[in-house]
Protein backbone atom coordinates (compact mmCIF):
# COMPACT_ATOMS: atom_id res chain seq x y z
CA UNK A 1 0.00 0.00 0.00
CA UNK A 2 1.11 3.69 -1.19
CA UNK A 3 0.85 6.10 1.48
CA UNK A 4 -0.23 9.63 -0.25
CA UNK A 5 2.15 12.60 -0.34
CA UNK A 6 -0.03 14.95 2.10
CA UNK A 7 0.06 11.84 4.75
CA UNK A 8 3.89 11.98 5.05
CA UNK A 9 3.55 15.89 4.90
CA UNK A 10 1.58 15.58 7.75
CA UNK A 11 3.17 13.32 9.61
CA UNK A 12 6.43 15.48 9.60
CA UNK A 13 4.71 18.44 10.23
CA UNK A 14 3.09 16.73 13.04
CA UNK A 15 6.27 14.99 14.36
CA UNK A 16 8.20 18.97 14.28
CA UNK A 17 5.09 20.24 16.25
CA UNK A 18 4.83 17.69 18.89
CA UNK A 19 8.78 18.19 18.92
CA UNK A 20 8.95 21.53 19.71
CA UNK A 21 6.42 21.11 22.74
CA UNK A 22 8.11 18.63 24.17
CA UNK A 23 11.08 20.64 23.88
CA UNK A 24 9.58 23.18 25.87
CA UNK A 25 8.72 20.54 28.48
CA UNK A 26 12.07 19.73 28.72
CA UNK A 27 13.49 23.63 29.10
CA UNK A 28 10.81 23.98 31.55
CA UNK A 29 11.84 20.88 33.52
CA UNK A 30 15.63 21.94 33.18
CA UNK A 31 14.83 25.47 34.66
CA UNK A 32 13.11 24.07 37.42
CA UNK A 33 15.81 21.55 38.39
CA UNK A 34 18.31 24.19 38.56
CA UNK A 35 16.34 26.48 40.19
CA UNK A 36 16.19 24.10 42.52
CA UNK A 37 20.02 23.92 42.87
CA UNK A 38 21.04 27.36 43.69
CA UNK A 39 18.60 29.56 45.56
CA UNK A 40 20.81 32.97 45.06
CA UNK A 41 24.00 34.55 43.22
CA UNK A 42 25.95 36.62 44.81
CA UNK A 43 26.67 39.81 42.43
CA UNK A 44 27.84 42.39 45.19
CA UNK A 45 29.03 42.10 48.04
CA UNK A 46 27.13 43.00 51.16
CA UNK A 47 28.82 44.35 54.35
CA UNK A 48 27.24 46.05 57.34
CA UNK A 49 27.57 48.94 55.61
CA UNK A 50 25.19 48.37 53.01
CA UNK A 51 22.22 49.67 53.93
CA UNK A 52 20.62 50.74 50.31
CA UNK A 53 18.23 47.69 50.08
CA UNK A 54 18.61 48.01 46.36
CA UNK A 55 22.29 47.04 46.71
CA UNK A 56 20.49 43.50 48.38
CA UNK A 57 17.85 43.14 45.71
CA UNK A 58 20.95 42.39 43.07
CA UNK A 59 21.64 39.50 45.41
CA UNK A 60 18.06 38.60 46.26
CA UNK A 61 15.80 39.90 43.42
CA UNK A 62 12.29 37.95 44.40
CA UNK A 63 12.76 39.31 48.86
CA UNK A 64 14.02 42.63 47.04
CA UNK A 65 10.31 42.55 45.22
CA UNK A 66 8.40 42.07 48.01
CA UNK A 67 9.78 44.64 50.26
CA UNK A 68 9.64 47.06 47.54
CA UNK A 69 5.93 46.08 47.45
CA UNK A 70 5.25 47.07 51.41
CA UNK A 71 4.11 50.16 49.93
CA UNK A 72 0.74 49.35 48.98
CA UNK A 73 -2.45 51.39 50.53
CA UNK A 74 -4.81 47.98 50.47
CA UNK A 75 -7.31 48.74 53.65
CA UNK A 76 -8.28 45.41 55.88
CA UNK A 77 -11.64 46.32 57.66
CA UNK A 78 -9.95 47.92 61.02
CA UNK A 79 -5.94 49.12 59.37
CA UNK A 80 -4.20 50.40 56.22
CA UNK A 81 -1.26 52.41 55.00
CA UNK A 82 -3.11 55.46 53.84
CA UNK A 83 -1.52 59.15 55.04
CA UNK A 84 -5.00 59.89 56.29
CA UNK A 85 -5.16 61.28 60.35
CA UNK A 86 -6.36 59.38 62.75
CA UNK A 87 -7.54 62.15 64.86
CA UNK A 88 -10.45 63.31 61.88
CA UNK A 89 -11.85 59.81 62.27
CA UNK A 90 -12.31 59.67 65.91
CA UNK A 91 -12.35 63.26 67.57
CA UNK A 92 -12.44 61.46 71.05
CA UNK A 93 -8.70 60.99 70.22
CA UNK A 94 -8.29 65.04 70.36
CA UNK A 95 -9.48 64.70 73.92
CA UNK A 96 -7.74 61.63 75.49
CA UNK A 97 -4.13 62.88 73.70
CA UNK A 98 -5.05 66.60 74.50
CA UNK A 99 -1.65 68.52 75.62
CA UNK A 100 0.30 65.27 73.59
CA UNK A 101 2.28 65.61 70.17
CA UNK A 102 -0.25 62.90 69.30
CA UNK A 103 -3.41 65.54 68.98
CA UNK A 104 -1.60 67.63 66.41
CA UNK A 105 -1.05 63.98 64.00
CA UNK A 106 -1.80 60.80 64.75
CA UNK A 107 -1.78 59.17 61.14
CA UNK A 108 -2.27 55.48 59.86
CA UNK A 109 1.18 53.63 59.89
CA UNK A 110 2.54 52.88 56.51
CA UNK A 111 5.44 50.24 55.62
CA UNK A 112 8.87 49.94 56.46
CA UNK A 113 10.11 51.68 52.83
CA UNK A 114 7.79 54.79 53.84
CA UNK A 115 9.52 54.86 57.90
CA UNK A 116 11.58 57.63 57.24
CA UNK A 117 10.02 59.66 54.79
CA UNK A 118 6.81 59.51 57.48
CA UNK A 119 8.54 60.42 59.97
CA UNK A 120 9.96 63.82 58.42
CA UNK A 121 6.44 64.65 57.30
CA UNK A 122 4.31 64.06 60.04
CA UNK A 123 3.53 67.22 62.59
CA UNK A 124 4.92 66.30 65.62
CA UNK A 125 8.43 66.56 64.42
CA UNK A 126 7.54 69.54 62.05
CA UNK A 127 6.08 71.78 64.86
CA UNK A 128 7.49 70.09 68.32
CA UNK A 129 11.47 69.28 68.99
CA UNK A 130 12.13 65.54 68.48
CA UNK A 131 15.08 63.99 69.33
CA UNK A 132 17.90 61.93 67.40
CA UNK A 133 15.88 58.98 68.96
CA UNK A 134 13.44 58.58 66.53
CA UNK A 135 16.03 57.25 64.17
CA UNK A 136 16.66 53.74 66.05
CA UNK A 137 13.61 52.17 64.63
CA UNK A 138 12.71 54.92 61.48
CA UNK A 139 15.85 54.38 59.88
CA UNK A 140 18.92 52.03 58.87
CA UNK A 141 20.65 53.45 61.60
CA UNK A 142 23.70 50.79 62.44
CA UNK A 143 26.14 52.61 60.27
CA UNK A 144 26.00 56.00 62.18
CA UNK A 145 25.61 54.80 65.60
CA UNK A 146 28.89 52.59 64.86
CA UNK A 147 30.66 55.77 63.79
CA UNK A 148 29.22 57.72 66.48
CA UNK A 149 30.61 55.65 69.08
CA UNK A 150 33.90 54.22 67.20
CA UNK A 151 32.66 50.62 67.06
CA UNK A 152 30.47 50.77 70.29
CA UNK A 153 26.86 50.62 69.13
CA UNK A 154 25.78 51.30 72.71
CA UNK A 155 27.68 54.45 73.08
CA UNK A 156 26.81 55.84 69.22
CA UNK A 157 23.25 55.00 70.17
CA UNK A 158 23.29 57.15 73.20
CA UNK A 159 24.86 59.77 71.08
CA UNK A 160 22.53 59.98 68.19
CA UNK A 161 19.80 59.60 70.51
CA UNK A 162 20.55 62.71 72.49
CA UNK A 163 21.18 64.68 69.44
CA UNK A 164 18.36 67.27 67.86
CA UNK A 165 15.83 65.02 65.72
CA UNK A 166 17.35 67.38 62.32
CA UNK A 167 21.24 66.53 63.59
CA UNK A 168 20.70 62.64 63.41
CA UNK A 169 18.83 63.09 60.32
CA UNK A 170 22.05 63.62 58.35
CA UNK A 171 23.94 60.19 59.59
CA UNK A 172 21.40 58.34 58.12
CA UNK A 173 19.97 57.74 54.78
CA UNK A 174 17.55 54.77 54.15
CA UNK A 175 14.11 53.36 56.49
CA UNK A 176 14.18 50.25 57.85
CA UNK A 177 15.81 47.33 55.19
CA UNK A 178 17.38 44.48 55.03
CA UNK A 179 20.68 44.81 57.42
CA UNK A 180 18.22 45.76 60.20
CA UNK A 181 17.11 42.06 60.15
CA UNK A 182 19.96 40.31 58.43
CA UNK A 183 23.36 39.15 58.80
CA UNK A 184 24.68 40.41 55.46
CA UNK A 185 27.68 37.49 55.77
CA UNK A 186 24.83 34.76 55.94
CA UNK A 187 21.54 36.12 55.72
CA UNK A 188 21.06 34.39 58.97
CA UNK A 189 18.14 36.86 61.08
CA UNK A 190 19.58 38.73 63.56
CA UNK A 191 18.80 41.77 66.53
CA UNK A 192 20.76 44.85 65.55
CA UNK A 193 18.84 47.34 67.67
CA UNK A 194 20.89 48.63 71.41
CA UNK A 195 17.30 49.12 72.95
CA UNK A 196 15.97 45.64 72.20
CA UNK A 197 18.92 44.13 73.68
CA UNK A 198 18.71 46.53 76.66
CA UNK A 199 15.19 45.76 76.90
CA UNK A 200 14.95 42.53 76.17
CA UNK A 201 18.23 41.55 78.65
CA UNK A 202 15.90 43.02 81.32
CA UNK A 203 12.60 41.15 80.66
CA UNK A 204 14.93 37.70 81.01
CA UNK A 205 16.61 38.55 84.07
CA UNK A 206 13.61 39.45 85.37
CA UNK A 207 12.42 35.82 84.41
CA UNK A 208 15.53 34.81 86.17
CA UNK A 209 17.91 34.24 82.83
CA UNK A 210 21.41 36.32 83.45
CA UNK A 211 22.93 37.84 80.49
CA UNK A 212 20.52 37.30 78.03
CA UNK A 213 21.43 37.16 73.91
CA UNK A 214 18.87 37.14 71.32
CA UNK A 215 21.64 36.51 68.59
CA UNK A 216 23.61 33.46 70.36
CA UNK A 217 20.73 32.29 72.30
CA UNK A 218 17.37 32.23 70.67
CA UNK A 219 16.13 29.75 68.71
CA UNK A 220 15.29 30.60 64.83
CA UNK A 221 11.72 30.21 65.06
CA UNK A 222 12.31 32.42 68.48
CA UNK A 223 14.15 35.20 66.05
CA UNK A 224 11.07 35.15 63.57
CA UNK A 225 9.86 37.18 66.25
CA UNK A 226 12.11 38.92 67.91
CA UNK A 227 13.77 40.66 64.45
CA UNK A 228 10.26 42.00 64.40
CA UNK A 229 9.92 42.57 68.42
CA UNK A 230 13.17 45.24 67.67
CA UNK A 231 10.25 47.85 66.90
CA UNK A 232 7.06 46.58 67.10
CA UNK A 233 6.68 47.49 71.09
CA UNK A 234 6.03 49.99 73.72
CA UNK A 235 9.07 52.54 74.36
CA UNK A 236 9.91 55.23 75.82
CA UNK A 237 12.71 58.11 76.32
CA UNK A 238 13.86 57.87 79.10
CA UNK A 239 15.78 60.86 80.99
CA UNK A 240 17.04 64.11 79.63
CA UNK A 241 19.75 62.46 77.18
CA UNK A 242 16.20 60.68 75.42
CA UNK A 243 17.09 56.89 75.36
CA UNK A 244 14.74 54.71 73.70
CA UNK A 245 13.50 52.65 76.33
CA UNK A 246 11.62 48.99 76.63
CA UNK A 247 9.78 49.26 79.66
CA UNK A 248 10.00 45.21 80.32
CA UNK A 249 11.97 44.68 83.67
CA UNK A 250 8.80 43.53 85.04
CA UNK A 251 7.40 41.85 82.21
CA UNK A 252 5.65 42.15 79.23
CA UNK A 253 1.79 42.33 80.29
CA UNK A 254 0.10 46.08 80.67
CA UNK A 255 -0.05 46.00 84.82
CA UNK A 256 3.46 44.85 84.82
CA UNK A 257 4.94 48.17 82.45
CA UNK A 258 2.72 50.03 84.55
CA UNK A 259 4.41 49.14 87.53
CA UNK A 260 7.89 50.04 85.91
CA UNK A 261 6.94 52.96 84.77
CA UNK A 262 4.94 53.25 88.11
CA UNK A 263 8.25 52.66 89.54
CA UNK A 264 10.63 55.20 87.78
CA UNK A 265 8.49 57.65 88.25
CA UNK A 266 7.52 58.37 84.37
CA UNK A 267 4.95 60.28 82.29
CA UNK A 268 5.20 61.57 79.06
CA UNK A 269 2.97 64.42 79.19
CA UNK A 270 0.52 65.84 81.48
CA UNK A 271 -2.68 66.27 80.27
CA UNK A 272 -4.06 69.68 79.23
CA UNK A 273 -7.26 69.31 80.28
CA UNK A 274 -6.99 67.36 83.41
CA UNK A 275 -3.18 67.89 84.93
CA UNK A 276 -2.92 64.01 85.49
CA UNK A 277 0.56 62.85 84.24
CA UNK A 278 -0.21 60.51 81.62
CA UNK A 279 1.69 57.72 79.28
CA UNK A 280 0.98 57.58 75.64
CA UNK A 281 1.42 53.80 74.58
CA UNK A 282 3.11 53.30 71.22
CA UNK A 283 2.31 50.41 69.67
CA UNK A 284 3.17 47.21 72.08
CA UNK A 285 2.42 44.47 69.10
CA UNK A 286 4.97 42.74 70.35
CA UNK A 287 3.95 42.76 73.96
CA UNK A 288 0.44 41.92 73.32
CA UNK A 289 1.08 39.32 70.84
CA UNK A 290 3.10 37.27 73.92
CA UNK A 291 -0.25 37.24 75.79
CA UNK A 292 -1.93 35.29 72.46
CA UNK A 293 -2.86 31.85 71.41
CA UNK A 294 -0.30 31.71 68.33
CA UNK A 295 2.38 33.39 70.69
CA UNK A 296 1.56 30.20 72.96
CA UNK A 297 1.44 27.82 69.90
CA UNK A 298 4.90 28.83 68.72
CA UNK A 299 3.60 30.67 65.71
CA UNK A 300 6.18 33.35 64.94
CA UNK A 301 5.24 36.91 63.84
CA UNK A 302 6.41 35.66 60.19
CA UNK A 303 4.80 32.64 60.36
CA UNK A 304 1.49 35.32 59.50
CA UNK A 305 3.32 37.84 57.99
CA UNK A 306 5.40 37.09 56.08
CA UNK A 307 4.30 33.57 54.75
CA UNK A 308 6.76 31.33 52.41
CA UNK A 309 5.15 31.59 48.93
CA UNK A 310 6.51 29.64 46.30
CA UNK A 311 8.53 31.43 43.14
CA UNK A 312 9.34 28.44 40.61
CA UNK A 313 10.71 25.36 42.54
CA UNK A 314 12.23 28.10 45.14
CA UNK A 315 10.08 28.89 48.66
CA UNK A 316 10.83 31.97 49.51
CA UNK A 317 9.26 33.92 52.81
CA UNK A 318 7.31 36.92 51.38
CA UNK A 319 8.94 40.15 52.29
CA UNK A 320 5.93 42.13 50.94
CA UNK A 321 4.95 42.46 54.91
CA UNK A 322 1.29 43.00 55.48
CA UNK A 323 -1.59 42.19 57.40
CA UNK A 324 -2.56 38.35 57.39
CA UNK A 325 -6.24 39.48 55.80
CA UNK A 326 -4.73 40.30 52.57
CA UNK A 327 -3.41 37.09 52.29
CA UNK A 328 -5.54 34.83 53.76
CA UNK A 329 -4.51 31.79 51.79
CA UNK A 330 -0.94 31.65 52.71
CA UNK A 331 -1.17 33.30 56.34
CA UNK A 332 -3.45 30.96 58.02
CA UNK A 333 -4.57 28.06 55.35
CA UNK A 334 -1.26 26.17 56.11
CA UNK A 335 -2.33 25.34 59.50
CA UNK A 336 -5.81 26.16 59.42
CA UNK A 337 -7.84 23.99 57.27
CA UNK A 338 -10.60 25.65 56.81
CA UNK A 339 -12.22 28.34 53.64
CA UNK A 340 -10.33 31.17 53.44
CA UNK A 341 -13.97 33.33 53.65
CA UNK A 342 -14.18 31.12 57.28
CA UNK A 343 -11.05 32.47 58.82
CA UNK A 344 -11.57 36.09 57.53
CA UNK A 345 -15.08 35.96 59.21
CA UNK A 346 -12.95 34.69 62.45
CA UNK A 347 -10.96 37.41 62.33
CA UNK A 348 -12.88 40.15 61.68
CA UNK A 349 -15.44 38.75 64.50
CA UNK A 350 -12.82 39.02 66.98
CA UNK A 351 -11.75 42.37 65.82
CA UNK A 352 -15.64 44.29 65.60
CA UNK A 353 -16.13 42.67 69.07
CA UNK A 354 -12.34 44.20 70.46
CA UNK A 355 -14.00 47.88 68.40
CA UNK A 356 -17.07 47.97 70.04
CA UNK A 357 -15.20 47.50 73.92
CA UNK A 358 -13.22 49.83 72.56
CA UNK A 359 -15.29 52.36 71.74
CA UNK A 360 -17.19 51.94 74.96
CA UNK A 361 -13.98 52.31 76.95
CA UNK A 362 -12.89 55.72 75.03
CA UNK A 363 -16.25 56.90 75.81
CA UNK A 364 -15.92 56.17 79.94
CA UNK A 365 -12.14 57.96 79.45
CA UNK A 366 -13.94 61.26 77.78
CA UNK A 367 -16.97 61.06 80.95
CA UNK A 368 -14.23 60.77 83.40
CA UNK A 369 -12.21 63.59 81.73
CA UNK A 370 -14.83 65.79 81.59
CA UNK A 371 -15.32 65.05 85.11
CA UNK A 372 -12.33 65.96 86.19
CA UNK A 373 -12.90 69.14 84.14
CA UNK A 374 -15.59 69.91 86.16
CA UNK A 375 -15.40 68.89 89.54
CA UNK A 376 -18.18 68.43 91.54
CA UNK A 377 -20.67 70.77 92.44
CA UNK A 378 -19.21 71.57 95.71
CA UNK A 379 -15.46 71.64 94.50
CA UNK A 380 -13.51 68.52 94.96
CA UNK A 381 -10.99 68.01 97.56
CA UNK A 382 -7.60 67.94 96.10
CA UNK A 383 -7.38 64.65 97.40
CA UNK A 384 -10.19 63.34 95.14
CA UNK A 385 -8.77 65.23 92.42
CA UNK A 386 -5.47 63.09 92.58
CA UNK A 387 -7.16 59.99 92.74
CA UNK A 388 -9.22 60.63 90.10
CA UNK A 389 -6.08 61.72 87.79
CA UNK A 390 -4.46 58.34 88.91
CA UNK A 391 -7.13 56.32 87.56
CA UNK A 392 -7.11 58.35 84.67
CA UNK A 393 -3.76 57.62 84.10
CA UNK A 394 -4.74 53.77 84.45
CA UNK A 395 -7.58 54.01 82.56
CA UNK A 396 -5.57 55.96 79.87
CA UNK A 397 -2.48 53.39 79.49
CA UNK A 398 -5.07 50.30 79.09
CA UNK A 399 -7.48 52.40 76.24
CA UNK A 400 -4.15 53.08 74.86
CA UNK A 401 -2.18 49.94 74.83
CA UNK A 402 -5.16 47.94 72.93
CA UNK A 403 -5.94 51.80 70.42
CA UNK A 404 -2.09 51.95 69.71
CA UNK A 405 -1.70 47.80 69.08
CA UNK A 406 -1.87 46.96 65.61
CA UNK A 407 -4.52 44.03 65.40
CA UNK A 408 -7.40 45.83 66.98
CA UNK A 409 -6.93 42.60 69.22
CA UNK A 410 -6.66 39.86 67.17
CA UNK A 411 -3.01 39.62 68.68
CA UNK A 412 -4.49 38.48 71.75
CA UNK A 413 -8.37 38.74 71.93
CA UNK A 414 -8.77 37.62 75.68
CA UNK A 415 -6.09 40.02 76.88
CA UNK A 416 -7.44 42.68 74.78
CA UNK A 417 -10.79 42.41 76.18
CA UNK A 418 -9.29 42.01 80.03
CA UNK A 419 -7.56 45.17 79.27
CA UNK A 420 -10.51 47.22 77.83
CA UNK A 421 -12.64 45.73 80.36
CA UNK A 422 -10.10 47.33 83.47
CA UNK A 423 -10.21 50.46 81.91
CA UNK A 424 -13.76 50.99 81.84
CA UNK A 425 -13.58 49.92 85.30
CA UNK A 426 -10.80 52.52 86.40
CA UNK A 427 -12.22 55.14 83.98
CA UNK A 428 -15.95 54.92 86.14
CA UNK A 429 -14.51 54.32 89.82
CA UNK A 430 -12.52 58.07 88.61
CA UNK A 431 -15.69 59.26 88.28
CA UNK A 432 -17.25 57.81 91.31
CA UNK A 433 -14.02 59.09 93.54
CA UNK A 434 -15.17 62.33 92.69
CA UNK A 435 -18.53 62.26 93.56
CA UNK B 1 11.25 9.34 -5.62
CA UNK B 2 9.41 12.27 -4.22
CA UNK B 3 7.67 9.71 -1.47
CA UNK B 4 10.99 8.02 -0.97
CA UNK B 5 12.30 11.68 0.09
CA UNK B 6 9.10 12.35 2.23
CA UNK B 7 9.08 8.97 3.61
CA UNK B 8 12.68 9.66 5.09
CA UNK B 9 11.54 13.14 5.82
CA UNK B 10 8.67 11.61 7.99
CA UNK B 11 10.68 8.80 9.33
CA UNK B 12 13.40 11.54 10.87
CA UNK B 13 10.84 13.60 12.13
CA UNK B 14 9.34 10.83 14.40
CA UNK B 15 12.42 9.71 15.29
CA UNK B 16 13.84 13.05 16.88
CA UNK B 17 10.58 13.93 18.26
CA UNK B 18 10.47 9.96 19.80
CA UNK B 19 14.45 10.31 20.86
CA UNK B 20 13.62 13.98 22.22
CA UNK B 21 10.46 12.62 24.34
CA UNK B 22 12.48 9.55 25.78
CA UNK B 23 15.12 11.63 26.95
CA UNK B 24 12.95 14.09 28.56
CA UNK B 25 10.66 11.73 30.21
CA UNK B 26 14.08 9.71 31.80
CA UNK B 27 15.67 13.47 32.56
CA UNK B 28 12.31 14.02 34.48
CA UNK B 29 12.56 11.20 35.90
CA UNK B 30 9.58 9.84 34.53
CA UNK B 31 9.77 6.09 35.40
CA UNK B 32 10.18 6.73 39.27
CA UNK B 33 6.24 7.78 39.19
CA UNK B 34 5.54 3.95 38.01
CA UNK B 35 7.47 2.80 41.51
CA UNK B 36 6.31 3.02 44.91
CA UNK B 37 8.94 4.95 46.23
CA UNK B 38 7.76 8.41 48.27
CA UNK B 39 10.65 9.85 47.46
CA UNK B 40 9.23 10.36 43.15
CA UNK B 41 6.21 12.31 44.97
CA UNK B 42 8.74 15.02 46.25
CA UNK B 43 10.32 15.13 42.67
CA UNK B 44 9.30 18.43 41.97
CA UNK B 45 9.76 19.59 45.23
CA UNK B 46 5.86 20.53 45.95
CA UNK B 47 5.47 18.11 48.26
CA UNK B 48 8.75 18.50 50.28
CA UNK B 49 7.37 19.31 53.37
CA UNK B 50 4.45 16.43 53.44
CA UNK B 51 7.33 13.95 52.45
CA UNK B 52 10.09 15.56 55.13
CA UNK B 53 7.12 15.30 58.24
CA UNK B 54 6.06 11.67 56.96
CA UNK B 55 9.48 10.33 57.45
CA UNK B 56 9.26 11.36 61.23
CA UNK B 57 4.61 10.56 61.16
CA UNK B 58 3.50 7.32 63.11
CA UNK B 59 2.99 5.92 59.72
CA UNK B 60 6.23 6.05 57.90
CA UNK B 61 7.07 2.41 58.98
CA UNK B 62 3.62 0.91 57.64
CA UNK B 63 2.34 2.97 55.08
CA UNK B 64 4.06 5.05 51.87
CA UNK B 65 2.08 7.28 50.17
CA UNK B 66 0.82 5.26 47.48
CA UNK B 67 -0.77 3.24 50.23
CA UNK B 68 -2.61 5.80 51.19
CA UNK B 69 -3.53 8.15 48.59
CA UNK B 70 -3.83 5.45 45.78
CA UNK B 71 -6.10 2.63 45.60
CA UNK B 72 -5.06 -1.04 46.31
CA UNK B 73 -6.19 -2.43 43.20
CA UNK B 74 -3.92 -2.62 40.12
CA UNK B 75 -6.38 -0.87 37.39
CA UNK B 76 -7.82 2.05 40.04
CA UNK B 77 -4.30 2.69 41.34
CA UNK B 78 -2.95 3.24 37.83
CA UNK B 79 -5.99 5.40 37.07
CA UNK B 80 -5.51 7.49 39.81
CA UNK B 81 -2.01 7.83 39.51
CA UNK B 82 -2.44 8.64 35.59
CA UNK B 83 -5.06 11.78 36.34
CA UNK B 84 -3.67 13.04 39.57
CA UNK B 85 0.16 12.60 37.65
CA UNK B 86 -1.27 14.97 34.83
CA UNK B 87 -3.05 17.37 36.73
CA UNK B 88 -0.21 17.87 39.16
CA UNK B 89 2.41 18.14 35.60
CA UNK B 90 0.51 20.46 33.90
CA UNK B 91 -0.24 22.75 36.84
CA UNK B 92 3.55 22.46 38.44
CA UNK B 93 4.49 23.03 34.16
CA UNK B 94 1.83 26.11 34.10
CA UNK B 95 2.72 27.22 37.95
CA UNK B 96 -0.66 27.91 38.65
CA UNK B 97 -2.27 26.51 42.00
CA UNK B 98 -3.60 27.76 44.89
CA UNK B 99 -1.34 27.33 48.28
CA UNK B 100 -1.60 26.07 50.22
CA UNK B 101 -2.02 22.84 48.03
CA UNK B 102 -5.17 20.51 49.31
CA UNK B 103 -6.29 17.45 48.55
CA UNK B 104 -9.72 17.39 46.29
CA UNK B 105 -12.84 15.32 47.74
CA UNK B 106 -12.29 12.83 45.52
CA UNK B 107 -8.96 12.42 46.56
CA UNK B 108 -10.10 12.71 50.01
CA UNK B 109 -12.79 10.08 49.54
CA UNK B 110 -9.95 7.38 48.67
CA UNK B 111 -7.61 7.67 51.56
CA UNK B 112 -10.53 7.18 53.87
CA UNK B 113 -11.10 4.05 51.91
CA UNK B 114 -7.56 3.11 52.59
CA UNK B 115 -7.75 4.56 56.43
CA UNK B 116 -10.65 2.01 56.82
CA UNK B 117 -9.06 -0.79 54.65
CA UNK B 118 -6.35 -1.18 57.44
CA UNK B 119 -8.01 0.16 60.58
CA UNK B 120 -11.63 -1.53 59.42
CA UNK B 121 -11.95 -4.02 63.12
CA UNK B 122 -10.94 -1.00 65.21
CA UNK B 123 -13.78 1.34 63.61
CA UNK B 124 -16.12 -1.46 62.47
CA UNK B 125 -18.53 -0.48 65.11
CA UNK B 126 -18.34 3.39 64.63
CA UNK B 127 -18.66 2.80 60.44
CA UNK B 128 -21.39 0.40 61.10
CA UNK B 129 -24.89 1.83 61.05
CA UNK B 130 -24.05 5.31 59.94
CA UNK B 131 -26.01 6.97 56.81
CA UNK B 132 -24.13 6.70 53.42
CA UNK B 133 -22.02 9.58 53.08
CA UNK B 134 -22.42 10.77 56.51
CA UNK B 135 -19.57 8.77 57.79
CA UNK B 136 -16.69 9.83 59.98
CA UNK B 137 -14.02 11.36 58.15
CA UNK B 138 -11.10 9.80 59.86
CA UNK B 139 -8.94 13.10 59.18
CA UNK B 140 -10.96 15.53 61.03
CA UNK B 141 -9.54 14.52 63.98
CA UNK B 142 -6.59 12.30 63.12
CA UNK B 143 -4.87 14.84 60.55
CA UNK B 144 -1.14 14.48 61.54
CA UNK B 145 -1.44 10.82 61.63
CA UNK B 146 0.35 10.52 57.48
CA UNK B 147 2.12 13.69 57.89
CA UNK B 148 2.45 17.54 58.69
CA UNK B 149 3.08 20.27 58.05
CA UNK B 150 2.17 21.75 60.67
CA UNK B 151 4.86 24.54 61.30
Amino acid sequence: MRTSRWTLIGASAAAALATFLVTMLLINVSDRKREALRTHFDLVTLTEDTVDPAEWGKNFPRQYDGYRRAVDTERTRYGGSEAFNRLDLDPRLKRIFAGHPFSLDYREERGHAYSLSDQDETERVKQRKQPGSCLHCHSSVMPAYRAQGGGDIFKGFELVSAMPFAEGRKLVSQPVSCVDCHDPANMQLRITRPAFLLGFRAYKLGQGVKDYDPNTMATRQEMRSLVCAQCHVEYYFAGDRRIVTYPWSKGLKVEEIESYYEEAGFSDWTHAETGAGVIKVQHPEFELWSQGIHARSGVACADCHMPYMREGALKVSDHHVRSPLLNIERACLACHPFPAAEMRARAELIQDRTARLLSRAEDALVDLINAIQRGQPGGSSSAQLAAARKLQRQAQLRVDFVNAENSMGFHAPQEAARILGEAIDFARQGQLALR
Amino acid sequence: MILGRLHLLAGLAIGVMGGLSLFTFIYAQGFSYFSNDPAACANCHIMREQFDSWLKSSHHARAACNDCHTPHSLIPKYWTKAENGWNHSVKFTLQNFPEPIRIRPVNARKLRENCIACHLELTGDILHGATPGQQADCLHCHSGVGHGPRR
